[in-house]
């Protein structure tokens, strides 16, 4: 096993930060890797899907990214892609992170929503970014979220939530707070109609949005390595007599605590995710293959009674 | 003076307070040589001019005066209210799993004949009752504490009450190994579905997701001199100006008094304190705090329990301020200026 490459985890994660964005060598034909260093082809880096080919770390990912490498080829239709950030505090600098965000990302916010198919079953999917302020939580992404759980509830279908954030956005004060209600109560609802709700803890899942939908899933993944935590590194140490343990808050620190079901690298998702929403019963929609040839069968079977 | 903060002002008030006592103690006093024929007007006087300051002082609170009037060391805590307001309490201990929190006290008494769930902060006086308490961060524990006990009042149909005070949830490394985060979060989720009334208080500190985790209610209510706040200021000067000594301006920018928690929504009601702070007058505080439960709770009963979550569904899914316009066109980030 390879936990002993997630131990100094942090400052790994501080580093990334730091960089934002560094981690691809200007001409595009070589990234380094923000865990060990390792420059890599970004050629083999993407066929990789963005983990790193020496040392296993899976890095960041977009929400376009996650989808494509996540979803059956072409099945994504997005929703509620016209929700936007307003600035109802008139918080100092917040528009131009908002703006900053737009132009990183091409996205109004931090999540996107959809439907979507995962080895043939219908899925509601929400996905973080968190190249848009850290995916923070606010207005916009509360109700994203919210909308992708009642969607769920409405077609009867699973809901898969790929989580990553920083926590509740500050810049929209107490409205941010309420997110952490809104989308638990939502996750309530889809819990009382029986429809499965699985997160995917993706890096970083932290604080805000750790302590409200991204706990309640049915079933909890978690990719390798992924930052986990309540409070940030920092605040925890004050917080703390103890010293924090050796991997504290990765993904699989968090295993060992009893706080997530599975790790599972992200070249398996599909399957896994596929397999287990089988498993509560949740079958492939048929291909228009399996239409037509079932429909041929009923054809046959006709003419063979009338013959 | 307008340099003081609330805490400083309140040093001099309390100057003043003792000053006041000796003249009364002279005027009491039929032989005392100071004793003038105009001193008890003087003293009259004196004591109107007293209210005036106190009422000016408070009539222009800044956001970081609410903040430490909100953590005023005497200001009346959980057990001070659930003293004064209920009787028979019978508090309830432990979370069934690892232990049992000081930092949230929960259990059963009284409202006049009215039996009613109590879930709250407990923050700690002298040194050894703030160990005790953990200083109000409640721990895992607490939640799943909370949580046992608001599920046992929905089972018999008794109404819940809760008082928030806490600077925030533990953020420790136990809190984190006993699952903290999901301790709030399952609170928040079975909060959601209770077929019971419950009404939340924020009575001092209502601290982000530590604070939330028991207020998922169908009322919720502040003290006039509480606070309610995604992130504490100090916190948030440090991240978002790496200077936690610009608690004050975050303060401020985080919109985090009662009067602007009414506005935006996220508060159903502001409860009056006694001029000057509950901290003045345990029994007047109580007092207000007692007739606003009473009221609320008499609002929701006749509510059945589909009716109430329903309510409380929508109660909180209303919350939050955005726009709809038309998507960003993938191929060109151009138009992320066309609002």
């Amino acid at each position: 096993m390879a936990s002993n490459g997630w131990f100094g985890r942090r400052s790994q994660f501080t580093q990334a930060r730091a960089s934002h964005g560094a981690a691809a060598i200007p001409d595009g034909v070589a990234t380094k890797c923000v865990k060990c260093g390792e420059i890599i082809f970004t050629s083999d880096f993407e066929k990789n899907l963005k983990v790193c080919t020496h040392c296993g770390f899976h890095h960041k990912l977009s929400a376009d990214e996650r989808i494509r490498y996540t979803v059956d080829e072409d099945s994504f239709a997005p929703l509620h892609e016209n929700l936007r950030s307003v600035d109802p505090l008139r918080f100092p600098d917040y528009q131009s992170k908002l703006d900053k965000g737009i132009a990183a990302t091409g996205m109004h916010d931090g999540i996107r929503v959809g439907v979507a198919s995962v080895h043939g079953v219908s899925v509601v999917l929400a996905v973080a970014d968190f190249s848009f302020m850290a995916a923070s939580m606010g207005s916009v992404a509360g109700e994203k979220i919210v909308r992708a759980l009642e969607e769920g509830a409405a077609r009867r279908a699973p809901v898969v939530i790929f989580t990553a954030s920083g926590g509740a956005r500050m810049q929209e004060g107490l409205l941010s707070l309420m997110q952490m209600a809104k989308t638990s109560a939502a996750a309530a609802r889809l819990a009382a109609a029986n429809i499965p709700y699985v997160v995917v803890m993706t890096d970083a899942t932290m604080a805000g949005v750790l302590a409200s939908y991204a706990s309640l899933g049915d079933i909890t993944l978690a990719e390798p390595g992924a930052l986990i935590g309540f409070a940030g590194a920092r605040v925890s140490a004050q917080a703390s007599t103890q010293k924090a343990p050796e991997g504290y808050q990765t993904a699989e620190w968090q295993l060992l605590h009893g706080q997530i079901d599975q790790i599972v690298a992200r070249k398996d998702l599909p399957d896994t995710l596929g397999s287990l929403l089988q498993m509560l019963g949740f079958s492939p929609e048929p291909t228009l293959d399996d239409l037509a040839s079932e429909a041929l069968t009923e054809a046959d079977e006709e003419i063979a009674a009338i013959g | 003076m307008a340099s003081l903060n609330v805490i400083e002002f309140e040093k001099s008030i309390a100057e003043l307070d003792e000053n006041l006592s000796k003249l009364r103690r002279i005027v009491m006093d039929q032989k005392h040589p100071q004793n003038t024929a105009d001193l008890p007007d003087q003293l009259a006087n004196l004591e109107q001019h007293r209210t005036a300051i106190i009422r000016a002082w408070f009539s222009n609170l800044t956001a970081w005066d609410q903040v430490l009037l909100a953590r005023h060391e005497k200001r009346p805590y959980t057990l001070d209210y659930i003293g004064h307001m209920f009787t028979g309490f019978q508090e309830l201990h432990g979370d069934r799993l690892y232990g049992d929190d000081g930092a949230i006290v929960a259990g059963f008494a009284k409202l006049d004949d009215m039996p009613i769930a109590i879930v709250g902060h407990q923050k700690g006086r002298d040194i050894k009752q703030r160990q005790h308490r953990n200083f109000g961060y409640a721990r895992p524990e607490g939640y799943r504490k909370a949580g046992r006990i608001m599920k046992l009042a929905a089972k018999f149909g008794v109404p819940i009450v809760t008082l928030i005070d806490t600077p925030g949830a533990a953020a420790d490394v136990s809190a984190d190994e006993r699952g903290i985060s999901e301790a709030i979060a399952r609170n928040m989720f079975d909060m959601a579905t209770l077929p019971t009334p419950i009404v939340s208080v924020v009575i001092g500190e209502g601290g982000s997701g530590g604070a939330l985790g028991i207020a998922v209610a169908d009322r919720v209510l502040m003290l006039e001199h509480s606070v309610y706040s995604v992130i504490a200021p100090e916190g948030c000067a440090a991240i978002l100006w790496r200077d936690p000594e610009k608690k004050a301006d975050a303060a401020k920018a985080l919109n985090l008094t009662a009067t602007r928690a009414k506005e935006l929504g996220v508060v159903d009601g502001v409860i009056a304190e006694p001029l000057g702070g509950a901290h003045r007058d345990w029994e007047a505080a109580a007092g207000s705090l007692k007739e606003a439960l009473i009221e609320n709770l008499a609002q929701l009963k006749d509510l059945t329990g589909d009716e109430l979550v329903e309510r409380r569904y929508q109660r909180f899914r209303a919350i939050g301020q955005f726009t709809e316009i038309e998507p960003i066109h993938l191929n060109g980030h151009a138009s992320g200026d066309a609002a």
